[in-house]
C-alpha cells in the first residue's frame, strides 16, 4: 500500500475519519469496561456525569484542566517548531520550586507585587531547565527526546532532595514536603465561593497570547517556518538555532506556570505527587488540538473531563481508573491516523 | 571499604551483570529498530507490559520459559501497532512510539488491577535462579560473574552474538541496515521495506519486553509499579552510545551496569552516607546525557531514521 495526497477532499473525506477514531475509542472503552464487569453504557455515562454532571463536577474538571492547558501550550508550541519537548513534568516542577522558594516568605509583600514576580521567576526556573537540552541539541547535536526524557527523572530527585533537605517544613510530621505558601502568594479564586482560581483565568490569557504570538509576530512566523522545513529555513536566512532557543525558552516557561498555578492556586505547598504526569497528558492535549494554542483549552477540558469522569466512576462501579489513561492513548494513536486519512488516500499496488 | 576492594570484589561484578542483563535485551530490541530506519518511543511502555505480562503468565501457571514466550509475543503486539502506524502510514515517530508507551503502560496497570483486585502487596512467583556452569564459573572474579548467573541472562549475551551475526552476515542484516540507510535501494532490489521494517520493529519490541520479564521473572520475583522506571529511555541512549553496533551497546549496558552497582554500593560507605541518596540516583541519567554528548559527534546514525519511505515518490 502507499499514500497519495487528496487534492480536494470533501466534506466526508475530513470528518468521517476523525468520528470513527472517536467512535472506536468508545468501543473499545466499553469493551474494556464489561472485561471489568461494568456495564458499558453505565460505565461511560458515569464518566460523563462525573465530568460534566453537576456544579462540583465541571469545577473540578476546570480545577484539572487548568495545569494540562500550560503544558499542553508547552508542548504545541515546542512541537510546532519540531523541537521534541518531553519534559514539561521536569519545567512544571521547576516552577512549583521557584514558587515555594520565593512564596514562602522570602519576600514579604503583598499580593499585587508578589504573584507577578512569581510569575515571572518560575518562568524564568521553567525556561532554564528546557534551555539545557535545546543548547545541547543545537551545539552538539544531541537529540532532545531522550534529553528531555531523562531529565524529568533527574529534576523529580533534585526536588525530592530538596523536600528532604533544605526546603522540608519542620512542621511536617517528617513528610517530605514544603512549608506552606504565605497568605499574599495564593491565587484568589476567580469567584467568591467557587472552587476555582485565577490560575485557570491565567491559563485562558496564556492561550490567547500564545496564539497571538503564533499567528501575529515574526517570532510565530519564524517558528512555523523551522518546523516545517529547517533546512529551507535556514536557507531563507532565519537564525534556525536561535529561533529552537527562543522556542524552547517559551514552552519551558509556559510549562512551569503549570507548576506555579497548581501550588499558588490549589495546593498550597510542594510535594512530590504534585503532579501526576501532567507533563506528559500535555503531549496528548496538544496532539488532539493539532497544536493549535486555542485549541489546546478545548483538549485540555475534555481530556481532565475524561480523568474526573473516570475518577468518580471508578468510585461507583469499582472499573479501574486506568481506563482514562487508556481511551486517552486510544483516541491519541487512532486520531493521528485519521488526521492523515483526511488528506491521503491508501492505495493498494 | 574501599573503592579499589569494591571494583575486585566478585559480587560487585555479579550485581553489575545482573543490572546489565534487561538493558541487553532492551537495547538489541531499540538499535535492531533504528537499524531498519524506525524510532522505538514504545520502549519503555512495552518493557512495562513485558514484565506484567510474562510475570503473570507463569503466576497463573505456565513454565517460565512459556512466560519469556509471552512476554515476548506481548511485545510484539505492541510493536506491531507501532509499525503499523509509522511504517505504512509514515506518522510521526516521536508522537506514536510515546502514544503506544502510554497505551501499553496504562493496559498494563488495568490489567494487573483487573487480575489481583484485592491484594495489597504483589505476589511472588518462583524465578529463574542462577545456574552455575560447571568450571568455568570455579574461575575466580569472572565465574561468579559471568559463569553464575541465571538463564535469561546468558541468554542476553548469547543473543548479542547472534542480532551482530545476522546483522553483518545475512542477507536479511543487510537488507534490514539497507532500509535504515537507503530504502529506496533496497526497493529497487525488489524487497518490501515496508516489510523490512515492521519486521525488525516487532522483533525489537519482542525483545524490549523480555528485558521488562528479566526485571520481574529473574531480578526480582514480583510485579510492581513504576518498577521500570525509565530503563527503556536509557537503552535509548544507550543504542547510541554503542553507535548502533550489538557488540558496543553490550559494553555501554556493562559500563552503564557496573556504575549503577557501584553507586549502590558507594552509598553504602561512611563517605556515602553524608550525600543525600537521590544525587545517586540521579547519577544513571546524568551518565547516560554525559554518553549522549561524547558520542553524538562522531556517531554514525543510520541515515534513513526517522525518515518515513514512502514507494513512489521521488
Amino acid at each position: 500500500m502507499r499514500l497519495e495526497p487528496i487534492a480536494r477532499p470533501t466534506i466526508w473525506r475530513s470528518t468521517l475519519p476523525p468520528a470513527i477514531a472517536i467512535g472506536a475509542t468508545v468501543v473499545i472503552a466499553s469493551l474494556l469496561a464489561m472485561a471489568a464487569g461494568g456495564n458499558p453504557f453505565s460505565v461511560l455515562g458515569l464518566i460523563i456525569k462525573g465530568a460534566f454532571g453537576s456544579k462540583f463536577a465541571l469545577l473540578e474538571t476546570l480545577n484539572r484542566a487548568t495545569p494540562l492547558i500550560f503544558t499542553g501550550l508547552a508542548v504545541a508550541v515546542a512541537f510546532r517548531a519540531r523541537l521534541w519537548n518531553i519534559g514539561a513534568e521536569a519545567q512544571l516542577y521547576a516552577g512549583a520550586l521557584m514558587t515555594v522558594v520565593l512564596g514562602t516568605g522570602l519576600l514579604p509583600w503583598s499580593g499585587f507585587a508578589l504573584l507577578p514576580v512569581l510569575v515571572i521567576a518560575a518562568m524564568l526556573a521553567g525556561a532554564l531547565v528546557l534551555l539545557v537540552p535545546a543548547l545541547l541539541k543545537v551545539r552538539f547535536g544531541v537529540d532532545e527526546v531522550v534529553t528531555t526524557l531523562l531529565f524529568n527523572f533527574i529534576f523529580l530527585l533534585f526536588v525530592s532532595m530538596l523536600l528532604e533537605g533544605p526546603l522540608k517544613d519542620p512542621m511536617g510530621m517528617g513528610w517530605p514536603k514544603s512549608e506552606r505558601l504565605i497568605a499574599e502568594a495564593r491565587l484568589p479564586r476567580i469567584v467568591d465561593g467557587l472552587r476555582l482560581h485565577w490560575g485557570f483565568g491565567l491559563a485562558l490569557i496564556a492561550a490567547g497570547v500564545i496564539w497571538v504570538i503564533e499567528r501575529r509576530t515574526t517570532l510565530g512566523y519564524e517558528m512555523r517556518a523551522v518546523g516545517l522545513n529547517r533546512e529551507a529555513a535556514g536557507f531563507a536566512g532565519i537564525p534556525v538555532n536561535r529561533v529552537l532557543v527562543k522556542t524552547a525558552l517559551l514552552s519551558g516557561g509556559l510549562a512551569a506556570l503549570a507548576g506555579f498555578s497548581e501550588v499558588a492556586g490549589l495546593k498550597g505547598n510542594l510535594t512530590l505527587d504534585l503532579s501526576p504526569g501532567f507533563g506528559y497528558t500535555g503531549i496528548i492535549v496538544a496532539m488532539l488540538a493539532l497544536l493549535n494554542p486555542l485549541a489546546v483549552v478545548a483538549a485540555a477540558l475534555f481530556v481532565a473531563g475524561i480523568f474526573v469522569g473516570a475518577d468518580s466512576m471508578s468510585r461507583a462501579v469499582g472499573v479501574p481508573s486506568y481506563l482514562a489513561d487508556i481511551m486517552l492513548a486510544t483516541a491519541l494513536l487512532l486520531m493521528v491516523v485519521a488526521i492523515l486519512l483526511t488528506r491521503f488516500r491508501v492505495v493498494r499496488e | 571499604m574501599d573503592f579499589f576492594d569494591i571494583l575486585i570484589s566478585a559480587s560487585f561484578w555479579t550485581a553489575a551483570i545482573r543490572i546489565a542483563s534487561p538493558l541487553i535485551f532492551a537495547t538489541l530490541g531499540e538499535l535492531i529498530c533504528e537499524r531498519a530506519g524506525v524510532l522505538n518511543l514504545g520502549i519503555e511502555g512495552i518493557m512495562v507490559a513485558g514484565a506484567f505480562a510474562g510475570w503473570m503468565a507463569v503466576y497463573s501457571g505456565t513454565g517460565l520459559w512459556t512466560g519469556v514466550a509471552v512476554a515476548m509475543a506481548v511485545g510484539m503486539l505492541f510493536g506491531l501497532v507501532h509499525s503499523l502506524l509509522t511504517v505504512p502510514f509514515g506518522l510521526s515517530q516521536h508522537v506514536v512510539g510515546l502514544g503506544v508507551t502510554l497505551l501499553a503502560t496504562s493496559l498494563t496497570y488495568y490489567a494487573y488491577r483487573l487480575a489481583l483486585p484485592e491484594v495489597t502487596s504483589p505476589p511472588k512467583i518462583e524465578a529463574f535462579q542462577p545456574f552455575e556452569i560447571p568450571i568455568l564459573s570455579d574461575i575466580p572474579l569472572i565465574g561468579p560473574a559471568l559463569f553464575s548467573q541465571t538463564p535469561l541472562t546468558y541468554l542476553a549475551f548469547i543473543l548479542v552474538g547472534v542480532v551482530a551475526l545476522v546483522l553483518y552476515r545475512t542477507p536479511l542484516g543487510l537488507a534490514l541496515r539497507a532500509a535504515g540507510e537507503n530504502p529506496a535501494a533496497v526497493a529497487a532490489q525488489g524487497l518490501s521495506v515496508t516489510a523490512i521494517r515492521m519486521g525488525a520493529v516487532m522483533v525489537g519490541s519482542g525483545l524490549m519486553a523480555v528485558g521488562g520479564a528479566f526485571l520481574t521473572m529473574s531480578a526480582f520475583d514480583s510485579f510492581f509499579f513504576e518498577m521500570v522506571n525509565g530503563r527503556g529511555w536509557i537503552c535509548i541512549a544507550l543504542v547510541v552510545f554503542g553507535a548502533w553496533k550489538p557488540g558496543k551497546a553490550l559494553l555501554g549496558a556493562i559500563l552503564f551496569a557496573a556504575f549503577d552497582a557501584l553507586q549502590i554500593r558507594i552509598q553504602q560507605t561512611p563517605l556515602g552516607a553524608d550525600i543525600p541518596y537521590q544525587v545517586f540516583l540521579m547519577m544513571p541519567y546524568f551518565l547516560s546525557i554525559l554518553a549522549l554528548i561524547v558520542m553524538s559527534r562522531r556517531a554514525e546514525v543510520p541515515a534513513a531514521l526517522m525518515v518515513p519511505f514512502n514507494k513512489g515518490e521521488r
